[in-house]
């Protein structure tokens, strides 16, 4: 049974003269969850920009929820600003760097988009903010500003916003990556519930390959811009069968 | 006799004192001339900040141009230029407007590049996180950008309206009776220049530090908890 709600056909991505996405076909189904590891440089940041409308392509089609972002005629044509912002709404993004507004309390972070994009009343947003900041651990610090918090919290506050807007589907960009060690299991925690008890769809990217042996149902390793190897994690992680992959997770495991 | 006062000339102090309502009104031309070149230079700065951080090179290299031209050359040359070249094409303006204007055009430059710097503070990651929530652009600038941006702007610019005020006399040039073309027509005619240009000084040291206080208050006042500000 394949259900896809994230389809990526043929998609070419450049900057510049630089081929960061050649060909890529890539899929994931209705509330799975997709893991990408892979090194450095090798575009898994940029595929989750891709959906997200942060990055143009150059050619191919990405379809979201059964709709391409763009669609493809002699080279990709924009879709209109309406089309993109109601495809944007069925996404949630967890940047690496948190990404919160400073100038904003906790509370204020989660409910401005449900408020402003929308148009919950002011009261609803707040109890949903209330609900999902109990979700991740954090209701005593509603009121306090990002700077007051330590990483680790930011980004459950990061993941509280995304969820605010009721996305089906969310992206996470290496979420841990910018915390200190000590902080990476609370944020890894939130993740791992979210994956456990909702039907999210989920696409991550992460260096944590532990927890993303413990959460994916699938785990794509992206080299050079390219799907090397994709399966299982069982698979990915003990017995994968090309050579580039060996590689990657015998440094990886020694880092 | 000036502006219908009349000087005394019986005492130091006497004539200090006599002359000051015609410093006054000097110095009323001076604020209004800083004010207006100032409130212009906001509006036209920010207009260029946006034009030259415009993708299209066709929209942001004249605007680079024309801000690098107000810059480095010399107000009093920007001036005469206002002056006396627009006149032949039939913009006649009050000596007063063609001055409030050459400051106001001068310091757009200056503040184009506050802006732009204020902006450029502004992390992408906010932009990026203000797309990925769908906010609109509108609401973006008005509620993401403009906050985080304001509170590194305001010193910049504070700075750059005390300096405005100090540039006023360049005015006098072109017959704008600002507070020093006063004081030099009150030291021509009663042959005592001490006096009237010392009083300039000390009404500038007082007008400079209530708008640096005011710059200072506004500040103060303004909210930035969490932004982080160098
Ligand atoms: N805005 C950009 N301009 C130019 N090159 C970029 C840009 N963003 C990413 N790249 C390049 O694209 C490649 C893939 O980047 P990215 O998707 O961030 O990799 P990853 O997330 O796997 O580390 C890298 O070589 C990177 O240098
Ligand atoms: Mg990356």
């Amino acid at each position: 049974m394949s259900d896809p709600i994230i389809r990526f056909d043929n998609v070419v991505k450049r900057f510049g003269d630089h081929t960061v996405l050649d060909r890529l076909n890539f899929t994931v189904n209705r509330g799975e969850k997709v893991t990408i590891i892979g090194p450095s440089g090798s575009g898994k940041s940029t595929v989750l920009r891709i959906l997200m409308t942060l990055e143009g392509i150059e050619g191919g089609v990405v379809h979201v929820g059964g709709e391409p972002l763009w669609h493809e005629a002699d080279g990709v044509t924009p879709a209109s600003e309406a089309h993109l912002r109601k495809k944007r709404g069925e996404m949630g993004m967890v940047f690496q760097q948190f990404n919160l507004f400073p100038h904003m309390t906790v509370l204020r972070n989660i409910t401005e988009a449900p408020v402003r994009v929308l148009g919950l009343p002011k009261a609803e947003a707040k109890a949903r903010a209330e609900e999902l900041l109990e979700l991740v651990g954090l209701t005593e610090h509603m009121s306090k500003f990002p700077h007051q918090l330590s990483g680790g919290q930011q980004q459950r506050v990061a993941i509280a916003r995304a969820l605010a807007m009721r996305p089906s589907i969310l992206l996470f960009d290496e979420p841990t990556s910018a915390l200190d060690p000590e902080l990476v299991g609370e944020v890894l925690g939130v993740i791992r519930r979210l994956a456990e008890e909702h039907d999210l769809t989920m696409l991550l990217v992460t260096h944590e390959m532990r927890f993303a042996r413990e959460v994916s149902d699938r785990v794509v390793f992206f080299d050079q811009g390219r799907i090397r190897e994709e399966g299982a994690p069982e698979e990915i992680f003990t017995d994968p069968t090309e050579e580039r992959t060996r590689e990657f997770l015998k440094a990886t495991l020694e880092a | 006799m000036l502006f219908g006062f009349e000087w005394d000339l019986s005492s130091p102090l006497a004539f200090a004192l006599s002359i000051l309502p015609m410093l006054g009104t000097g110095m009323l031309v001076t604020i209004q001339a800083a004010v207006l070149g100032f409130a212009l230079a906001l509006v036209l700065g920010l207009v260029w900040a946006v034009l030259k951080s415009a993708p299209l090179r066709v929209i942001a290299w004249p605007a680079a141009v024309v801000t690098e031209f107000l810059r480095d050359t010399p107000l009093l040359v920007q001036l005469f230029f206002l002056y006396y070249v627009l006149p032949e094409y039939g913009i006649v303006l009050p000596a007063f407007m063609t001055g409030a204007l050459a400051l106001g055009l001068q310091y757009s430059a200056y503040t184009a590049e506050v802006y732009r710097a204020g902006l450029q503070a502004v992390p992408r990651g906010q932009h990026e996180a203000a797309l990925a929530l769908n906010l609109p652009p509108t609401r973006k600038f008005t509620h993401i950008v403009i906050p985080q941006a304001v509170p590194r702007i305001v010193p910049a610019m504070g700075n750059y309206l005390v300096s405005i005020m100090k540039d006023v006399p360049v005015l006098s040039v072109v017959t704008v009776l600002e507070m020093l073309n006063v004081a030099r027509i009150i030291g021509d005619r009663t042959f005592d220049y001490l006096i009237p240009l010392s009083m300039v000084g000390a009404i500038y040291l007082i007008m400079t530090l209530v708008a640096s206080a005011g710059v200072r208050a506004l500040d103060t006042y303004l909210p930035k908890e969490g932004i982080p500000l160098k």
